[in-house]
């Protein structure tokens, strides 16, 4: 179990001085690398929530010119809300917690002075860079980027005669698609083999930290899931440009593959974005609690278990597809019980708040209300998971509101705590407190202000993806809920402005943060701030786990993973 | 009184699925408000406190992991007691098929609701079908067979007042049944995107009264035997001009 490994000779690469272009640009240092994948995500993340901004406009207040876009069509509408599902899934979530912060933190983690393959790395990035630009160009194609919805259900998204001049938006959506998952596939490999081989000596696995379990279990749901998704795209591709008939039923296709393939791929995607998220919560609870997580092996085999079952819920999102009803009962049990390792995460980290000491730093207050927002979006998860209450809530804003409530929280809530919390060891600087606190009340009260009200919209009985809402009669009482949650977006949008003067602020003008602002245990705090190329002046030596905090019969209250003489050595 | 939310329920299995709705409403809103009251205390009550120190409790002792396992274990008992109330309504609903009075055959297409009766002979593909768009009419108190199927992509019929939602899958003939208990005029929405006008891809389930019924089909299905002479597609074209 205590592996130890020689460090240097499995990282061959030499990093001597660069040009601007090696250092900034093609880089193969995994801390640039996460960077860039920060700084992407964030772009397509802004790009991402404007689009909802001119679609909950639309939903709001149906027929108006929403600013800066003008009237919104019904083409566009499904236009705007296959887009926003697309780049918040695949090129926000993903980029920016396992792009991001998987590869700037994954080696420091360990103690390795970089990723085992750094060009691959390299490669990952700028993979996923041209899958993204091929995407934006989608919108400026002749008919627009996709609107056959961010699940491109077949036949809708097979025959162009469907969406009558949607070719080439729904040609480049499944090629910018399949650019995604390659991308993602070679930083996966990376992930793994960097934390399995490439540990310092003393890092056992029950040392890793459980954001590293979290990106690696996330690393693999992915590896395992995507394969026949990606089958699936090339195989839709083929059918849209070459004429085969893999999902067209008039050739005796079943329609109901094309779901089978994306639902079996995309329920492991949900957790492949939430673990890496609830990890992220899990550095920092303990930090700002000044306690050690609560029941840290627990927590791990929670991840695991969950993993491995997430490969056996897909069909819940098909309960009423028209598959044999039968299969909808043995789905309604797996889904209930997927529910049970998140719930020993949940209350595991509820209770590593007990008796605890807390600050609301920033980071903090994100984790906690990523926390509180997780739980809404678990239970809420129930209802759509047991068979015979999804037969009324299939399909309506309901369904949108809970998954929000998973992937918000996971994705964007504690992603923002994790840009404040590991900010300082990004760039060097702290980033502003005060301004911090303000983008955390708007996005926090904003977010439930968009969700809550879709939840009742859902119970009523409204359905997502309905341009004009007027059409029907049961849904007029609902609609000044849309009024509300659109409002609730636009104190998100404006909350985001304190946010983008804070980050490129802070790092030019922030205080110079020390190397340890947190007194962190992790090993990505026994290092400068910013850490040095490769990483580590001399690889730590860990002598314990990594969540020592307020250890009887020790003076200060927190244990760094470090031998003492290293974390003396950072420090100085 | 979240219950309150949802629309009027005029059919027979609605209340079940009301049942099953309402009791997981209130078993994940009471662990709901318990696990978020818990945050809420711990996060008041454990604020920083200058000079105070932090417990030291790793929860690796089963002692301490108690704290978490026992309610989970109360969690997995809950979730038991929910599938086991859910089985009996997912099949009642979608695995029972009861005798029905009257079948009628639905086509979905971009954008509207085919439905087809068989007419006085009761089979399908005869020529005294009768093919009406938009409208389905149907008795209260009696059980309805649904047979849904798609012309082109897929399609879902769903009646928020009847509870009742099935994909309609082109290539599949997907059998679904209800009864009403209310006449009335309802609304049929399409909730699968199947295009760019799938917003207004509204049908209407027109309930009557038996009596009202029987003289609909009176005056509207073709006469027993008129069908000599008289080709299917004529009398689909007189029979989708008319509202019903």
């Amino acid at each position: 179990m205590a592996e130890t490994k020689p460090e240097a000779a499995l990282s061959t690469d030499t990093h001597e001085q660069m040009g601007f272009w090696r250092q900034y640009l093609f880089s193969v240092d995994h801390k640039v690398i996460g960077k860039q994948y920060l700084f992407l995500g964030l772009f397509m993340g802004f790009v991402g929530v404007f689009l909802s901004y001119v679609f909950r406009w639309q939903l709001a207040w149906p027929g108006t010119a929403a600013p800066i876009w003008g009237k919104v069509t019904a083409p566009q509408y499904y236009e705007l809300v296959t887009m926003h599902g697309t780049i918040m899934v695949f090129f926000v979530a993903m980029p920016v917690l396992l792009g991001a912060f998987g590869n700037f933190l994954i080696p420091l983690m360990v103690g390795a002075r970089d990723m085992a393959f750094p060009r691959l790395n390299m490669a990952s990035f700028w993979t996923i860079f041209v899958g993204s630009v091929l995407l934006l160009i989608s919108f400026f194609v002749p008919g627009g980027a996709s609107h056959a919805g961010w699940t491109n259900y077949v036949p809708l998204s097979d025959a162009s005669k469907y969406l009558p001049g949607n070719y080439w938006g729904g040609n480049l959506w499944l090629i910018a698609l399949a650019i995604d998952f390659a991308s993602v596939l070679m930083g996966g490999i990376n992930f793994l083999t960097t934390a399995i081989a490439m540990r310092a000596p003393g890092m056992t696995i029950w040392r890793m930290p459980l954001l590293v379990w979290q990106e690696l279990v996330a690393s693999v749901l992915f590896m395992l899931s995507v394969g026949p998704l990606i089958a699936g795209v090339v195989m839709l591709l083929f059918d849209r440009m070459v004429g085969t008939g893999f999902f067209l039923p008039e050739r005796g296709a079943d329609p109901l593959l094309w779901q089978h393939l994306f639902w079996f791929f995309g329920h492991p995607e949900v957790y492949v974005v939430a673990m890496p998220g609830l990890g992220i919560v899990q550095e920092i609870l303990p930090v700002f609690a000044r306690k050690p997580i609560f029941g840290y092996r627990m927590i791990v085999w929670a991840v695991i278990v969950a993993g491995i079952l997430s490969f056996t819920v897909w069909a819940h999102h098909m309960f009423v597809s028209g598959m044999n009803p039968a299969l909808a009962e043995p789905f309604s049990v797996t889904t209930i019980a997927i529910s049970i390792p998140f719930a020993v995460m949940l209350f595991a980290m509820i209770a590593t708040l007990w008796r605890g000491q807390i600050t609301f730093s920033t980071p903090m207050l994100f984790a906690l209300g990523a926390l509180a927002n997780f739980l809404l979006g678990g239970v809420t998860g129930i209802p759509l998971g047991t068979n015979a209450s999804d037969i009324y809530l299939h399909d309506t804003y309901f369904v949108i509101a809970h998954f929000h409530n998973t992937l918000v929280p996971t994705a964007v809530i504690a992603g923002f705590g994790g840009i404040y919390f590991w900010f300082p060891k990004m760039f060097g600087r702290m980033m502003n407190e005060t301004l911090g606190k303000v983008h955390f009340i708007f996005t926090w009260v904003g977010f439930n202000l968009v969700f809550v009200p879709l939840f009742l919209i859902g119970l009523g009985g409204g359905q997502r993806r309905i341009y004009m809402s007027s059409v029907y009669t049961y849904y007029k009482p609902l609609q000044p809920l849309h009024v509300i949650a659109t409002i609730g977006l636009l104190i998100i949008i404006v909350g985001q402005i304190p946010f983008l003067v804070n980050f490129f602020l802070s790092m030019f003008r922030g205080v110079k943060a020390p190397a340890n602002p947190w007194h962190a245990t992790t090993l990505e705090w026994a290092t400068d701030s910013p850490p040095p190329h490769e990483n580590f002046h001399a690889i730590p030596t860990v002598v314990r786990g990594p969540y020592e905090y307020s250890v009887p019969g020790m003076e200060q209250d927190w244990a760094p993973q470090a031998a003492a003489v290293e974390a003396g050595a950072a420090r100085g | 009184m979240i219950l309150g939310w949802l629309p009027q329920d005029v059919s027979t299995f609605g209340p079940n699925i009301d049942s099953i709705l309402k009791l997981i409403i209130y078993v994940v809103g009471t662990a709901f408000v318990l696990a978020e009251g818990t945050l809420l205390a711990f996060v008041i009550l454990y604020r920083r406190r200058e000079g105070g120190r932090a417990a030291f409790v790793p929860g690796e002792s089963l002692r301490e992991l108690a704290w978490v396992l026992i309610p989970v274990v109360i969690v997995i008992f809950l979730d038991v007691a929910i599938d086991v109330r859910a089985k009996p309504i997912w099949e009642l609903v979608k695995e029972q098929s009861p005798t029905p009075a009257l079948t009628v055959k639905l086509e979905a297409l971009q954008f509207g609701w085919e439905f087809t009766y068989p007419g006085p002979d009761g089979k399908f593909g005869t020529q005294d079908d009768l093919v009406q768009t938009t409208f389905l009419t149907v008795p209260t108190g009696q059980v309805i067979r649904l047979i849904i199927g798609s012309k082109d992509v897929i399609h879902s019929f769903y009646v928020p007042q009847l509870r009742l939602r099935q994909d309609a899958v082109p290539g599949r003939e997907i059998p679904v049944w209800f009864e009403v208990t209310l006449p009335g005029k309802y609304e049929i929405a399409c909730s699968q995107l199947c295009g760019n006008s799938h917003f207004a891809m509204k049908g209407i389930l027109r309930v009557l009264t038996p009596e009202e019924y029987q003289q609909w089909v009176s005056q509207h299905w073709p006469k027993a035997g008129a069908g000599t002479g008289k080709s299917a597609s004529s009398t689909r074209s007189s029979a989708s001009g008319t509202e019903g």
